[in-house]
Parts: structure tokens; sequence; C-alpha cells
């Protein structure tokens, strides 16, 4: 700043086609800023993703053993209630005569099971419409009119392969992901 | 208010034209830190630390709304959720880091903002109510760190509590209930951790409030500098920008360095390892002390061994170590000299070397050091210089001193005269 004298300066002289000698320090000072600041903005916007022991809880263990055909049992995967059930023949077959195509969300029976345990229905107890919990799991609740879950919050009904039938719901209940460590244990997640 | 050369702000399209008209925030900017605020053109790097200040007040706010999406103000799960912030959150290691070191380099630039001011008198007429909310600052910051520090609940946090909060406890007759009272107990639990965690959430923004104070009434005069002279013509000054956001943003770039140098490298450096440990109110660290920006003061705090005349040594040392900070809101009016500039003041710059600052480093020394002997002593000779220079030293040389001579202008102190210059050459940004 001291410099007053001087009158044409490295800053101020100009090449032919225009490019001063400080566009270079502008572009640099402005791109070591601009990466500076995503450096910043990364950890603050991931911070407030699931910490480590939230994953860490995310898979459970389920022991089917003691579910009779037609009976369900409510369990917890990620702080959600997850429902498992055994399908009666009655029920297998009603889920096995609708035809997939005329469906909301087109999935048999067998896409939303394992091999080998058709009658085993895993299912989130979340209504995929805005996520309230369904009825229908435990005895006495209302099915619904397709015999399967019926959630009382906005009246979506789902079959007895846990498909959307009736009501505002976009696509069936979710089938997490989930194997079978023995003909009586799963594993969710 | 500027000075009447100041650039005005012409809006340059659409936008701006309606902005202007309804609400005028591109003007402020403008006006406050943008090309309309001319600045004098002799501003030293001590001029950076006002900045740098404001930038970390917005780091500690930034980071810690963070931490706090992650705390719980509760004594059975604080410390807890503090190791869950370093283990398990993404990023939570980061985030603590910064923030704990942050509060340490909010400090470090405020202190050195603060010798800026009392080297250069920036407190002097007319920027007396700069340095007096400036005061008001500093003592918010002492407080919200000094609450920040309680909420991870380690030993450090509580004893900490304790100690401080036993302060109170020495004011006469009501002290005892004053300490039960702040606490919500008789000792520190969880309704003091929940109204310190309460307090340290609110804090912050009352500060960043008297900082808009603060830099509404610098304003008003505009900056002070080195030499002390204030403007007299537009050649005295170069606008803020883009002069000062440059000469700012490197002094940022200096900072950032340290700064992160301290939070990837040296993280704890600064803290106590006993912090480490959960708070067990059944048994007291060895060794406690305050964390290192407290250090003057509270050996200034412990300087008082035994009672003086009527006031017993506890409160002394309690009302010494408040009097040691609120002694600057008289300042102004303490130091009577009419020339600001310590460069100017030959008599001034000997105590403030010599005197001042050896005895605020053996202040800081001894704060840390363990309360035992030479400590005590030298803690002692240094607080009774730190008052001696403020109530005895600064007004007699204010009055017995004979200042070298000052140059006419800034122009001129820069340039050795001002018929050398064209005027307001220099005032245009180079583009």
């Amino acid at each position: 700043m001291a410099d007053t004298t001087a009158t044409a300066t490295p800053e101020t002289t100009t090449t032919e086609d225009g490019i001063r000698r400080r566009d270079f320090l502008d572009i640099a000072a402005v791109s070591a800023a601009g990466i500076g600041g995503l450096a910043v903005v990364y950890p603050l916007v991931s911070q407030m993703a699931p910490s480590k022991d939230v994953l860490a809880a995310s898979s459970t263990e389920v022991d089917i053993s003691a579910i009779e055909p037609g009976q369900a049992i409510k369990a917890v995967f990620r702080k959600q209630p997850l429902f498992v059930k055994r399908l009666t023949p009655a029920e297998i077959e009603a889920a096995n005569a609708t035809a997939t195509g005329s469906l909301r969300d087109p999935q048999s029976l067998a896409d939303r099971t394992k091999e080998g345990h058709e009658d085993i229905l895993v299912t989130m107890g979340v209504c995929t419409h805005l996520g309230c919990v369904p009825l229908g799991a435990a005895e006495g609740e209302v099915k619904g009119e397709f015999g399967g879950y019926f959630c009382p919050c906005h009246g979506s009904h789902y079959d007895t392969a846990g498909r959307i039938r009736k009501g505002p719901a976009p696509t069936n209940l979710e089938v997490p992901e989930y194997e079978f460590t023995s003909d009586t244990v799963i594993q969710v997640g | 208010m500027s000075f009447p050369w100041a650039r005005q702000y012409e809006p340059k399209n659409g936008l701006t034209k309606f902005l202007d008209e309804r609400l005028p925030l591109p003007r402020l900017v403008y006006n406050a830190v943008g090309a309309g605020y001319p600045v004098p053109r002799n501003l030293s790097y001590f001029w950076n630390f006002g900045v740098l200040a404001g930038f970390f007040l917005v780091v500690q706010i930034v980071t810690g709304v963070v931490l706090a999406m992650h705390y719980a103000a509760n004594a059975q799960v604080a410390f807890a959720t503090t190791e869950h912030i370093m283990r398990d959150v993404n990023w939570g290691w980061l985030m603590r880091y910064a923030h704990a070191n942050g509060a340490s380099f909010f400090f470090i630039v405020v202190y050195l903002h603060i010798f800026r001011g009392l080297f250069y008198s920036s407190y002097k007429a007319p920027r007396e109510m700069i340095w007096l909310l400036g005061v008001v600052i500093f003592l918010l910051m002492m407080a919200t760190a000094f609450m920040g520090y309680v909420l991870p609940w380690g030993q450090m946090s509580f004893w900490g509590a304790k100690v401080i909060t036993g302060l109170f406890g020495a004011i006469p007759l009501v002290g005892e209930p004053i300490q039960v009272w702040l606490l919500g107990g008789f000792a520190p639990d969880n309704a003091a951790l929940n109204r310190f965690f309460s307090l340290h959430f609110l804090l912050p923004f009352v500060i960043a409030g008297v900082v808009i104070l603060h830099i509404w009434a610098l304003h008003i005069p505009g900056s002070s500098n080195p030499t002390g002279v204030e403007v007299k013509s537009e050649s005295d000054t170069v606008p803020f920008h883009p002069y000062y956001t440059a000469k700012d943003g490197f002094g940022l770039g200096i900072a950032l360095l340290l700064y992160f140098a301290m939070v990837f490298f040296l993280p704890n450096a600064l803290g106590h390892p006993d912090n480490y440990i959960e708070a067990n109110p059944l048994s007291t660290p060895a060794h406690i002390v305050p964390e290192w920006y407290f250090w003057p003061f509270y050996a200034i705090l412990r300087a008082f061994t035994v009672d003086f005349f009527f006031v017993p040594a506890k409160l002394m040392g309690v009302i010494a170590m408040f009097a040691s900070i609120l002694l600057w809101f008289f300042l102004p009016w303490l130091d009577k000299s009419p020339v600001r500039s310590g460069h100017y003041r030959p008599l001034f710059r000997k105590f403030f070397w010599f005197g001042l600052i050896p005895a605020m480093i053996v202040l800081f020394i001894c704060g840390g050091a363990p309360a035992e002997e030479p400590y005590v002593m030298l803690s002692q000779i240094a607080t009774a210089y730190y008052f001696l220079h403020f109530l005895v030293i600064l007004p007699i040389i204010s009055s017995v001193e004979k200042p070298e001579p000052l140059p006419y202008s800034i122009t001129e102190a820069v340039l050795g005269s001002d018929k050398k210059v064209v005027k307001g050459e220099n005032t245009s940004p180079a583009v």
C-alpha cells in the first residue's frame, strides 16, 4: 500500500486477449475457498446421519418356532414394528388366487417370501402411506376387506400377502432384507 | 456515520434496486465491510483480531449447535453422550475438538485484541463505548466458557463448577444461600448441569448481540490506527473492500492453519486428562486448575492468603479477581494522556513492556501452577503490580509524560510528507 508512485503494477497490466495476471490469483483463491467450504459443509451435514451405535443396532433375530398358522407376532427392527406371520393354507391360496397384474404394486406371494418357507410372511408393520402401524397382526384386530392388514389412519387395506389392495397407500408393506439362519430363526437386516 | 468521502452505494440491477427500497441489506454490507467504509490506510496486522474473534464466535456457535444435537444435559448420561459424540457420531470427534480448541482460539485472538487496545489506547475518546462493550463481551465469554467446560461432566468439569460457584460463597451473609441457589443444590448435580447447558446455549447469542453493538459503536468514529492520529482527509484512508477484506482474509488463513494444526494434531494439548474421568463428587483431582485462559485471574484469586483487616482472605481474593477485570471499565478515564499510541509515549511504553506484560506473564504462569511457593509469592507481587499499574501508574504517567512528536497525519506517517501524495490517488481499488 505504501507504493503509490508506480503507474503500471503487475495487477493492472493485461495481455492482448484481456487476461490479467491477477485472474490467476482470483481463481486460485476462490477455488481454495470453495474446496475448503465443501470440506466444512460435508462433516456438518454428515453428523446428522445415523451414528455408529444406531447402525450397529440395525440387525434383529426373531425366533419363529412358536408361531401357529394364522398367528402373527410383532418384533422390533430399527425401532420400527416388524410383523412375522405364519399363513394358513387358505390364506396362501387366497394370495395366490389374485392375479398380480391387477395389483397396484404387482408382486406374487413367492416374490415376498423365501423359497421353502412360503408360509412365513415377514413385513414391516409400517403402512406405506404415512407410516402408521396397520392392524391385523394381533388376535382380534380388524384385518381389513382382504383378510390381511388394515391401517386405521387413512383406511389402507392389505391382503394376506401384505399387498396393498384398497386405500391411499402406494406400495405393498415393505419386506425387509432377511434370511433364515435355521429353520426356526430369521435374521432381519 | 462515515467520512464525507465514503463511496456511496448504488444498486446496479433490478434485484438490488428492489431490495434497496425495501430492506437495504446490500447497502448495509457495502457501508459496513464494503467499499463504502473508509479505513485508515496504515492498520497493522494487530487490527486483524477483531475479525478473527468474530470468526471464532461463528465457529463456536456452529459447532456448538451441532454438539447440542447429540449431547444430553443429564448427570446420568452427560459423560456417556460426550463419549458417544467422540466415538459414534459421524465426524463427532471433529465437532467436539473444533469446539474445545475453538474456545481456546477465541480467547487467544480476543486477548491479542485486548492487548492491541491497551497498547494503542484504543479505549480513549471517542471510542470509550467500543471498549466498554468489549469488556462486556469478554465477561460474557468467560461465563460461557466456564459453563461449557462443565457440560462433559468429567472430573475437572465437576470440580470447576464447585470451585467457581464457591466464589459466590465468599460473599458475606448471603454467600452460601446464593451458591446453593446458583447450583440448585448443595453440590453440582442435575439441576446445575441443566441450567449451565441452557445458559451455555443462550449466552453466545447474547454475545453476538453485543458484538453487533460493538461494531456499530466502532463504525461511528471509525477504526483507530497505529499512530493514534485521527483521520484528517481522504488520503488517510482506503476502502475496507478490497484492502482490508484481503488483509483480514490473509490473517484468517494463518489463524486457520494454526487452529487446525491444534484440532488435528494436538486436540487435547490444552485440556486436562482428568476430564476424561467421569465426575465423582467424592474425590477431588490432585491438581485442579481452570482452563488456561483463566489462569491470570485464577492467580489473582489465589494471591490473597491472609485476612486483610476485617476482610477474610477468601473474600479478598474473589473481590480482587472480579475487580481485575471490572477496572477495565474505568480505563478510559484512568489514562488521561491525549496521545493514544504507545509508539509516541516513551514512559507509558516502558511500563507497558517492562511492567504490565511481565506481570501478566507471571500471573499466567502462576495461575496454572500448584498453589505453593514460589508461585504464591510471585503472584502476590504480580497482582500488586497489576492493580498499581492501572490505578496509580497510568494516571501518573498521563500527567508527567512528555510524548514524542506525532506525525501531522496518517499519510505523513506512511509517506513522510503530505506533499508527495496526489490526493485520492491510492483510494481506487486495484482491479
